[in-house]
């Protein structure tokens, strides 16, 4: 193997070749991408299904792929599809259903909602109640078609027989940090030499009544609902909580000495992944940052990359209280008195938090970021939280000289990934 | 290719089932053919016998009640497990190596609440205005914190606030295929130098109606009383018996293993797995292929213990891979470990992987599960054991335990 093709630990370099997004802003990068520099929001009053009673009632959702009726499943594996789609096609690898390498997808919770509890439960016997009657009904076996439904590996059988993936697909779950454990996954796999390529899909589309609702009772969305477009305000004073979104985002991998030989484009380099667990509660963080920070260095040192070569960070950057601060001191630990010049921006800004996806959908703008030197902004960036010291490249996109990034990901449970993308091999 | 320090070695196992809790009481109770026997509750979910858990006494290894209230059952089966494997791997209690332990999980949903559930049902044929009632239904009496008990990820989450394991943190899901995938994962990085320790497992509550509608949509359960073992039902319908299993693994380099001075109870030969899209003879073609990557000798005799669920047509497809076995000259004693603990979704290959290394580290084997064919009374002092997983829609898998080296 050529040299210059490995990283410091010898390890093989993983380039990007191919990348894809779906967001409530738009479908495919090109749209997506001007919304996003434009300073655009992509949130919106919620009209899938009745909100009265609720606190929250707006979301990024997306709605205008015809997935009629709505199900958390249909609408997550079209998405996923749509992204998949871009990613392969760019990335010009492989034949028609035939893509030569690993799928790793992040899928949301794969489970029945209400519409479908009803349908069962209308169709069984009036006698019986509760799950008697619903698992009565299930005896005669007209739901099948719900399997799909309750099934976690449905999405990623379904993507594996349109694209043609090799071996056993991986479905994964790191709460909002899935997106990016994908992408630790592929590069791993890529650097074991398990596989020359790789597709790292992230999916999410759970805005439903239970969906947000659950939300809703952790007291991790914002009621900002009027307007829409101003609830998500991450790093801002006034900020209340996260926008539920939806959204898919797909990144091709490859080694770089195959997307070499092959002659593909180079879109980016991975450059290296990291993540730490924390044990102090399930749905914050430890006060002193120990296992964000753990994450970042352990991130750094996988990358080999110092903090002074960090040009921009595509932050978590939730608009909760919790994670915006969390994030700004963790970042602090990691960047010391250069903090303030470091531009970290957050694309939940404009297309709010997609959950399971959000890694996967922040790395594609990323990738934009480093190809074009476009920073997009932090919309809504109207009152600073003084607290946070820190250059949110406020409400219009910047130009700059971007060769490596930094993307954040953090989840409930104590999830923590980061990963560092950059333009060129350096 | 990777050198001897870089095996992947089972130094901790947690395992609970129906049977009970530990390596001791497991092998005491499943290596004496009077006491091989499954313990079932056809009564409480009938028409659907379940494996039900073993009382545990969950205080004893989640001993604060606020951690208890905020999971749901399959957290805590897992997490007791968890902490079993940590302690029988000498690590409980050592913060130095928790704060490196990485975890590795397999998991679905959590459970949903029943009560609520069938409260929104019973109203929902006569309102009309079903979504906009239900709604305030949801806001008013799902539990605040039910969404946490649900989580795929948060039986990692619970390992870690509960044991303090804080290294890498990763969950698969995908039914029986996580299983596999969270072992395949762990060796694999366990063999690149990339981690010395990780905590490998999974939970499954089958006691639960929620679960039992999921299986019972793609017709996968067995509902034929009186109870049968897994070779035994095809005549009757075909079918999993599901069980509650919480199984977990230590694993970790053999080097690290060496170290802190521990022997390891087996090493991970291989785990290899497919993904066919089932057509006819696809799941037994795909067995072939694994198996043959493993290059197990010729006039060998081979422990087997196969993941089968019941499930019809993949339990004959799996039968009639263990046939292939016998015609190419290895002589396979095979136990189907589903007969006696449930078919446990994902914690299935896990809890298969914990007691092929049980019998590997007392020297013997089981006696049958079952009194049907491919079941025979051979017996067996393994040097490897072969354990299988076929997924009950998706998956095909396999991998080898061996003594340590």
């Amino acid at each position: 193997m050529n040299r210059s093709y490995v990283d410091s630990r010898g390890r093989p370099l993983v380039a990007i070749t191919g990348a894809g997004v779906v967001t409530s802003l738009g479908v495919g990068k090109k749209q997506n991408w001007e919304r996003l520099v434009a300073g655009q929001s992509g949130i919106r009053p919620i009209t899938r299904f009745p909100t009265d009673g609720l606190k929250t009632t707006i979301a990024g959702t997306v709605d205008d792929l015809g997935v009629e009726p709505y199900s958390a499943y249909e609408l997550a594996s079209t998405m996923a599809e749509i992204a998949a789609a871009e990613a392969v096609d760019q990335a010009r690898i492989g034949g028609h259903r035939d893509f030569p390498g690993a799928l790793i997808i992040a899928t949301p919770p794969s489970e029945l909602e209400w519409p479908q509890l009803r349908d069962i439960h209308n169709a069984g016997d009036p006698e019986l109640s509760g799950y008697a009657r619903l698992l009565a009904a299930a005896r005669q076996g007209q739901f099948g078609a719900l399997a799909s439904h309750i099934r976690f590996a449905a999405i990623a059988d379904r993507l594996m027989e349109r694209f043609g993936t090799r071996g056993t697909p991986l479905t994964i779950c790191t709460a909002c940090a899935s997106g990016s454990t994908t992408i630790q996954l592929g590069v791993e796999a890529i650097r074991y030499g398990k596989t020359d390529a790789a597709l790292c899909v992230g999916t999410d589309a759970t805005v439903h009544p239970e969906g947000l609702v659950r939300f809703s009772l952790l007291s991790a969305l914002s009621t900002r609902n009027d307007p829409p477009q101003k609830a998500s305000r991450p790093f801002c004073k006034s900020r209340d909580g996260f926008v539920m979104a939806e959204g898919a985002g797909a990144l091709v991998l490859e080694s770089y000495a195959a997307a070499k030989a092959r002659g593909a484009t180079i879109l980016g380099i991975v450059r290296g992944c990291g993540e730490k667990a924390d044990a102090y509660h399930r749905t914050r963080s430890h006060p002193d940052g120990r296992a964000m920070i753990g994450a970042l260095r352990r991130t750094l040192a996988d990358a080999d990359t110092e903090p002074g070569e960090i040009d921009y960070v595509n932050a978590h950057g939730t608009s909760t209280p919790e994670n915006d601060k969390m994030e700004c001191f963790s970042l602090a630990a990691i960047f010391g008195e250069r903090l303030p010049h470091v531009p970290i921006s957050s694309n939940k800004s404009m297309v709010g938090h997609t959950l399971i996806a959000a890694g996967s959908v922040e790395a594609v703008f990323t990738v934009q970021t480093l190809q074009t030197g476009v920073i997009p902004p932090t919309i809504n960036y109207d009152d600073p939280d003084p607290a946070l010291a820190i250059d949110a490249v406020p409400n219009v996109s910047r130009t700059a000289d971007v060769r490596v990034a930094l993307s954040n990901s953090f989840g409930f449970g104590g999830q923590n990934v980061c990963v560092v993308f950059s333009r060129d091999l350096l | 290719m990777s050198d001897g320090s870089r095996r992947a070695c089972i130094t901790g196992i947690g395992l609970v089932s129906s049977l009970g809790e530990g390596i001791e009481a497991h092998w005491e109770r499943l290596s004496n053919p009077l006491t091989a026997t499954p313990e079932i509750d056809e009564k409480r979910f009938s028409p659907y016998p379940v494996h039900p858990l073993a009382p545990v006494a969950f205080a004893q290894q989640i001993p604060r009640t606020t951690d208890q209230r905020q999971m749901e059952r399959w957290q805590r089966i897992g997490t007791y497990a968890a902490g079993l494997a940590l302690a029988d791997a000498g690590i409980a209690g050592d913060q130095e190596l928790l704060d490196r332990t990485d975890l590795s999980i397999a998991a679905g949903n959590g459970e949903r609440d029943i009560t609520f559930d069938e409260q929104v049902l019973a109203r929902s044929d006569r309102s009309a205005e079903f979504e906009a009632a239900l709604n305030k239904q949801l806001m008013t009496g799902l539990r605040p914190t039910l969404y946490l008990g649900q989580l795929s990820n948060l039986l990692a989450a619970n390992i870690s606030i509960v044991h303090g394991a804080t290294g890498a943190s990763r969950t698969f899901k995908g039914e029986e295929m996580a299983g596999v995938s969270a072992v395949e994962n762990a060796t694999a990085r366990i063999e690149s130098g990339e981690a010395d320790l990780v905590l490998v497992g999974g939970a499954f509550n089958a006691e639960r109606e929620d679960i039992l509608l999921a299986c019972e949509l793609e017709g996968s359960l067995y509902r034929n009383a009186p109870y049968k073992s897994v070779w035994e039902r095809r005549e009757h319908g075909g079918g999993a018996v599901l069980g509650s299993v919480g199984a977990f693994l230590v694993i970790e380099s053999a080097s690290h293993a060496r170290a802190r001075g521990r022997n390891p109870y087996a090493q991970i030969g291989a785990v290899r797995s497919d993904w066919t899209r089932r057509c006819p003879a696809e799941a037994t073609a795909a067995m072939a292929r694994i198996f043959e990557a493993f290059a197990i000798p010729p006039d060998s005799t081979l422990a087997v213990l196969s993941g089968a669920s019941g499930i019809e047509p993949v339990t004959s497809e799996e039968r009639a891979f263990i046939a292939q076995l016998r015609t190419s000259a290895i002589r396979p004693v095979v136990r189907a470990f589903g007969s006696v603990l449930g078919h446990a979704r994902e914690a299935h290959f896990l809890a298969g992987v914990a007691l092929a290394t049980i019998a590997i580290a007392k020297g013997g084997f089981y006696p049958p599960f079952s009194p049907a064919s491919p079941e025979d009374r051979d017996d067996v002092r393994p040097e490897h054991v072969l354990v299988t997983t076929l997924g009950s829609w998706r998956g095909e898998a396999a991998g080898i335990l061996a003594r340590a080296e």
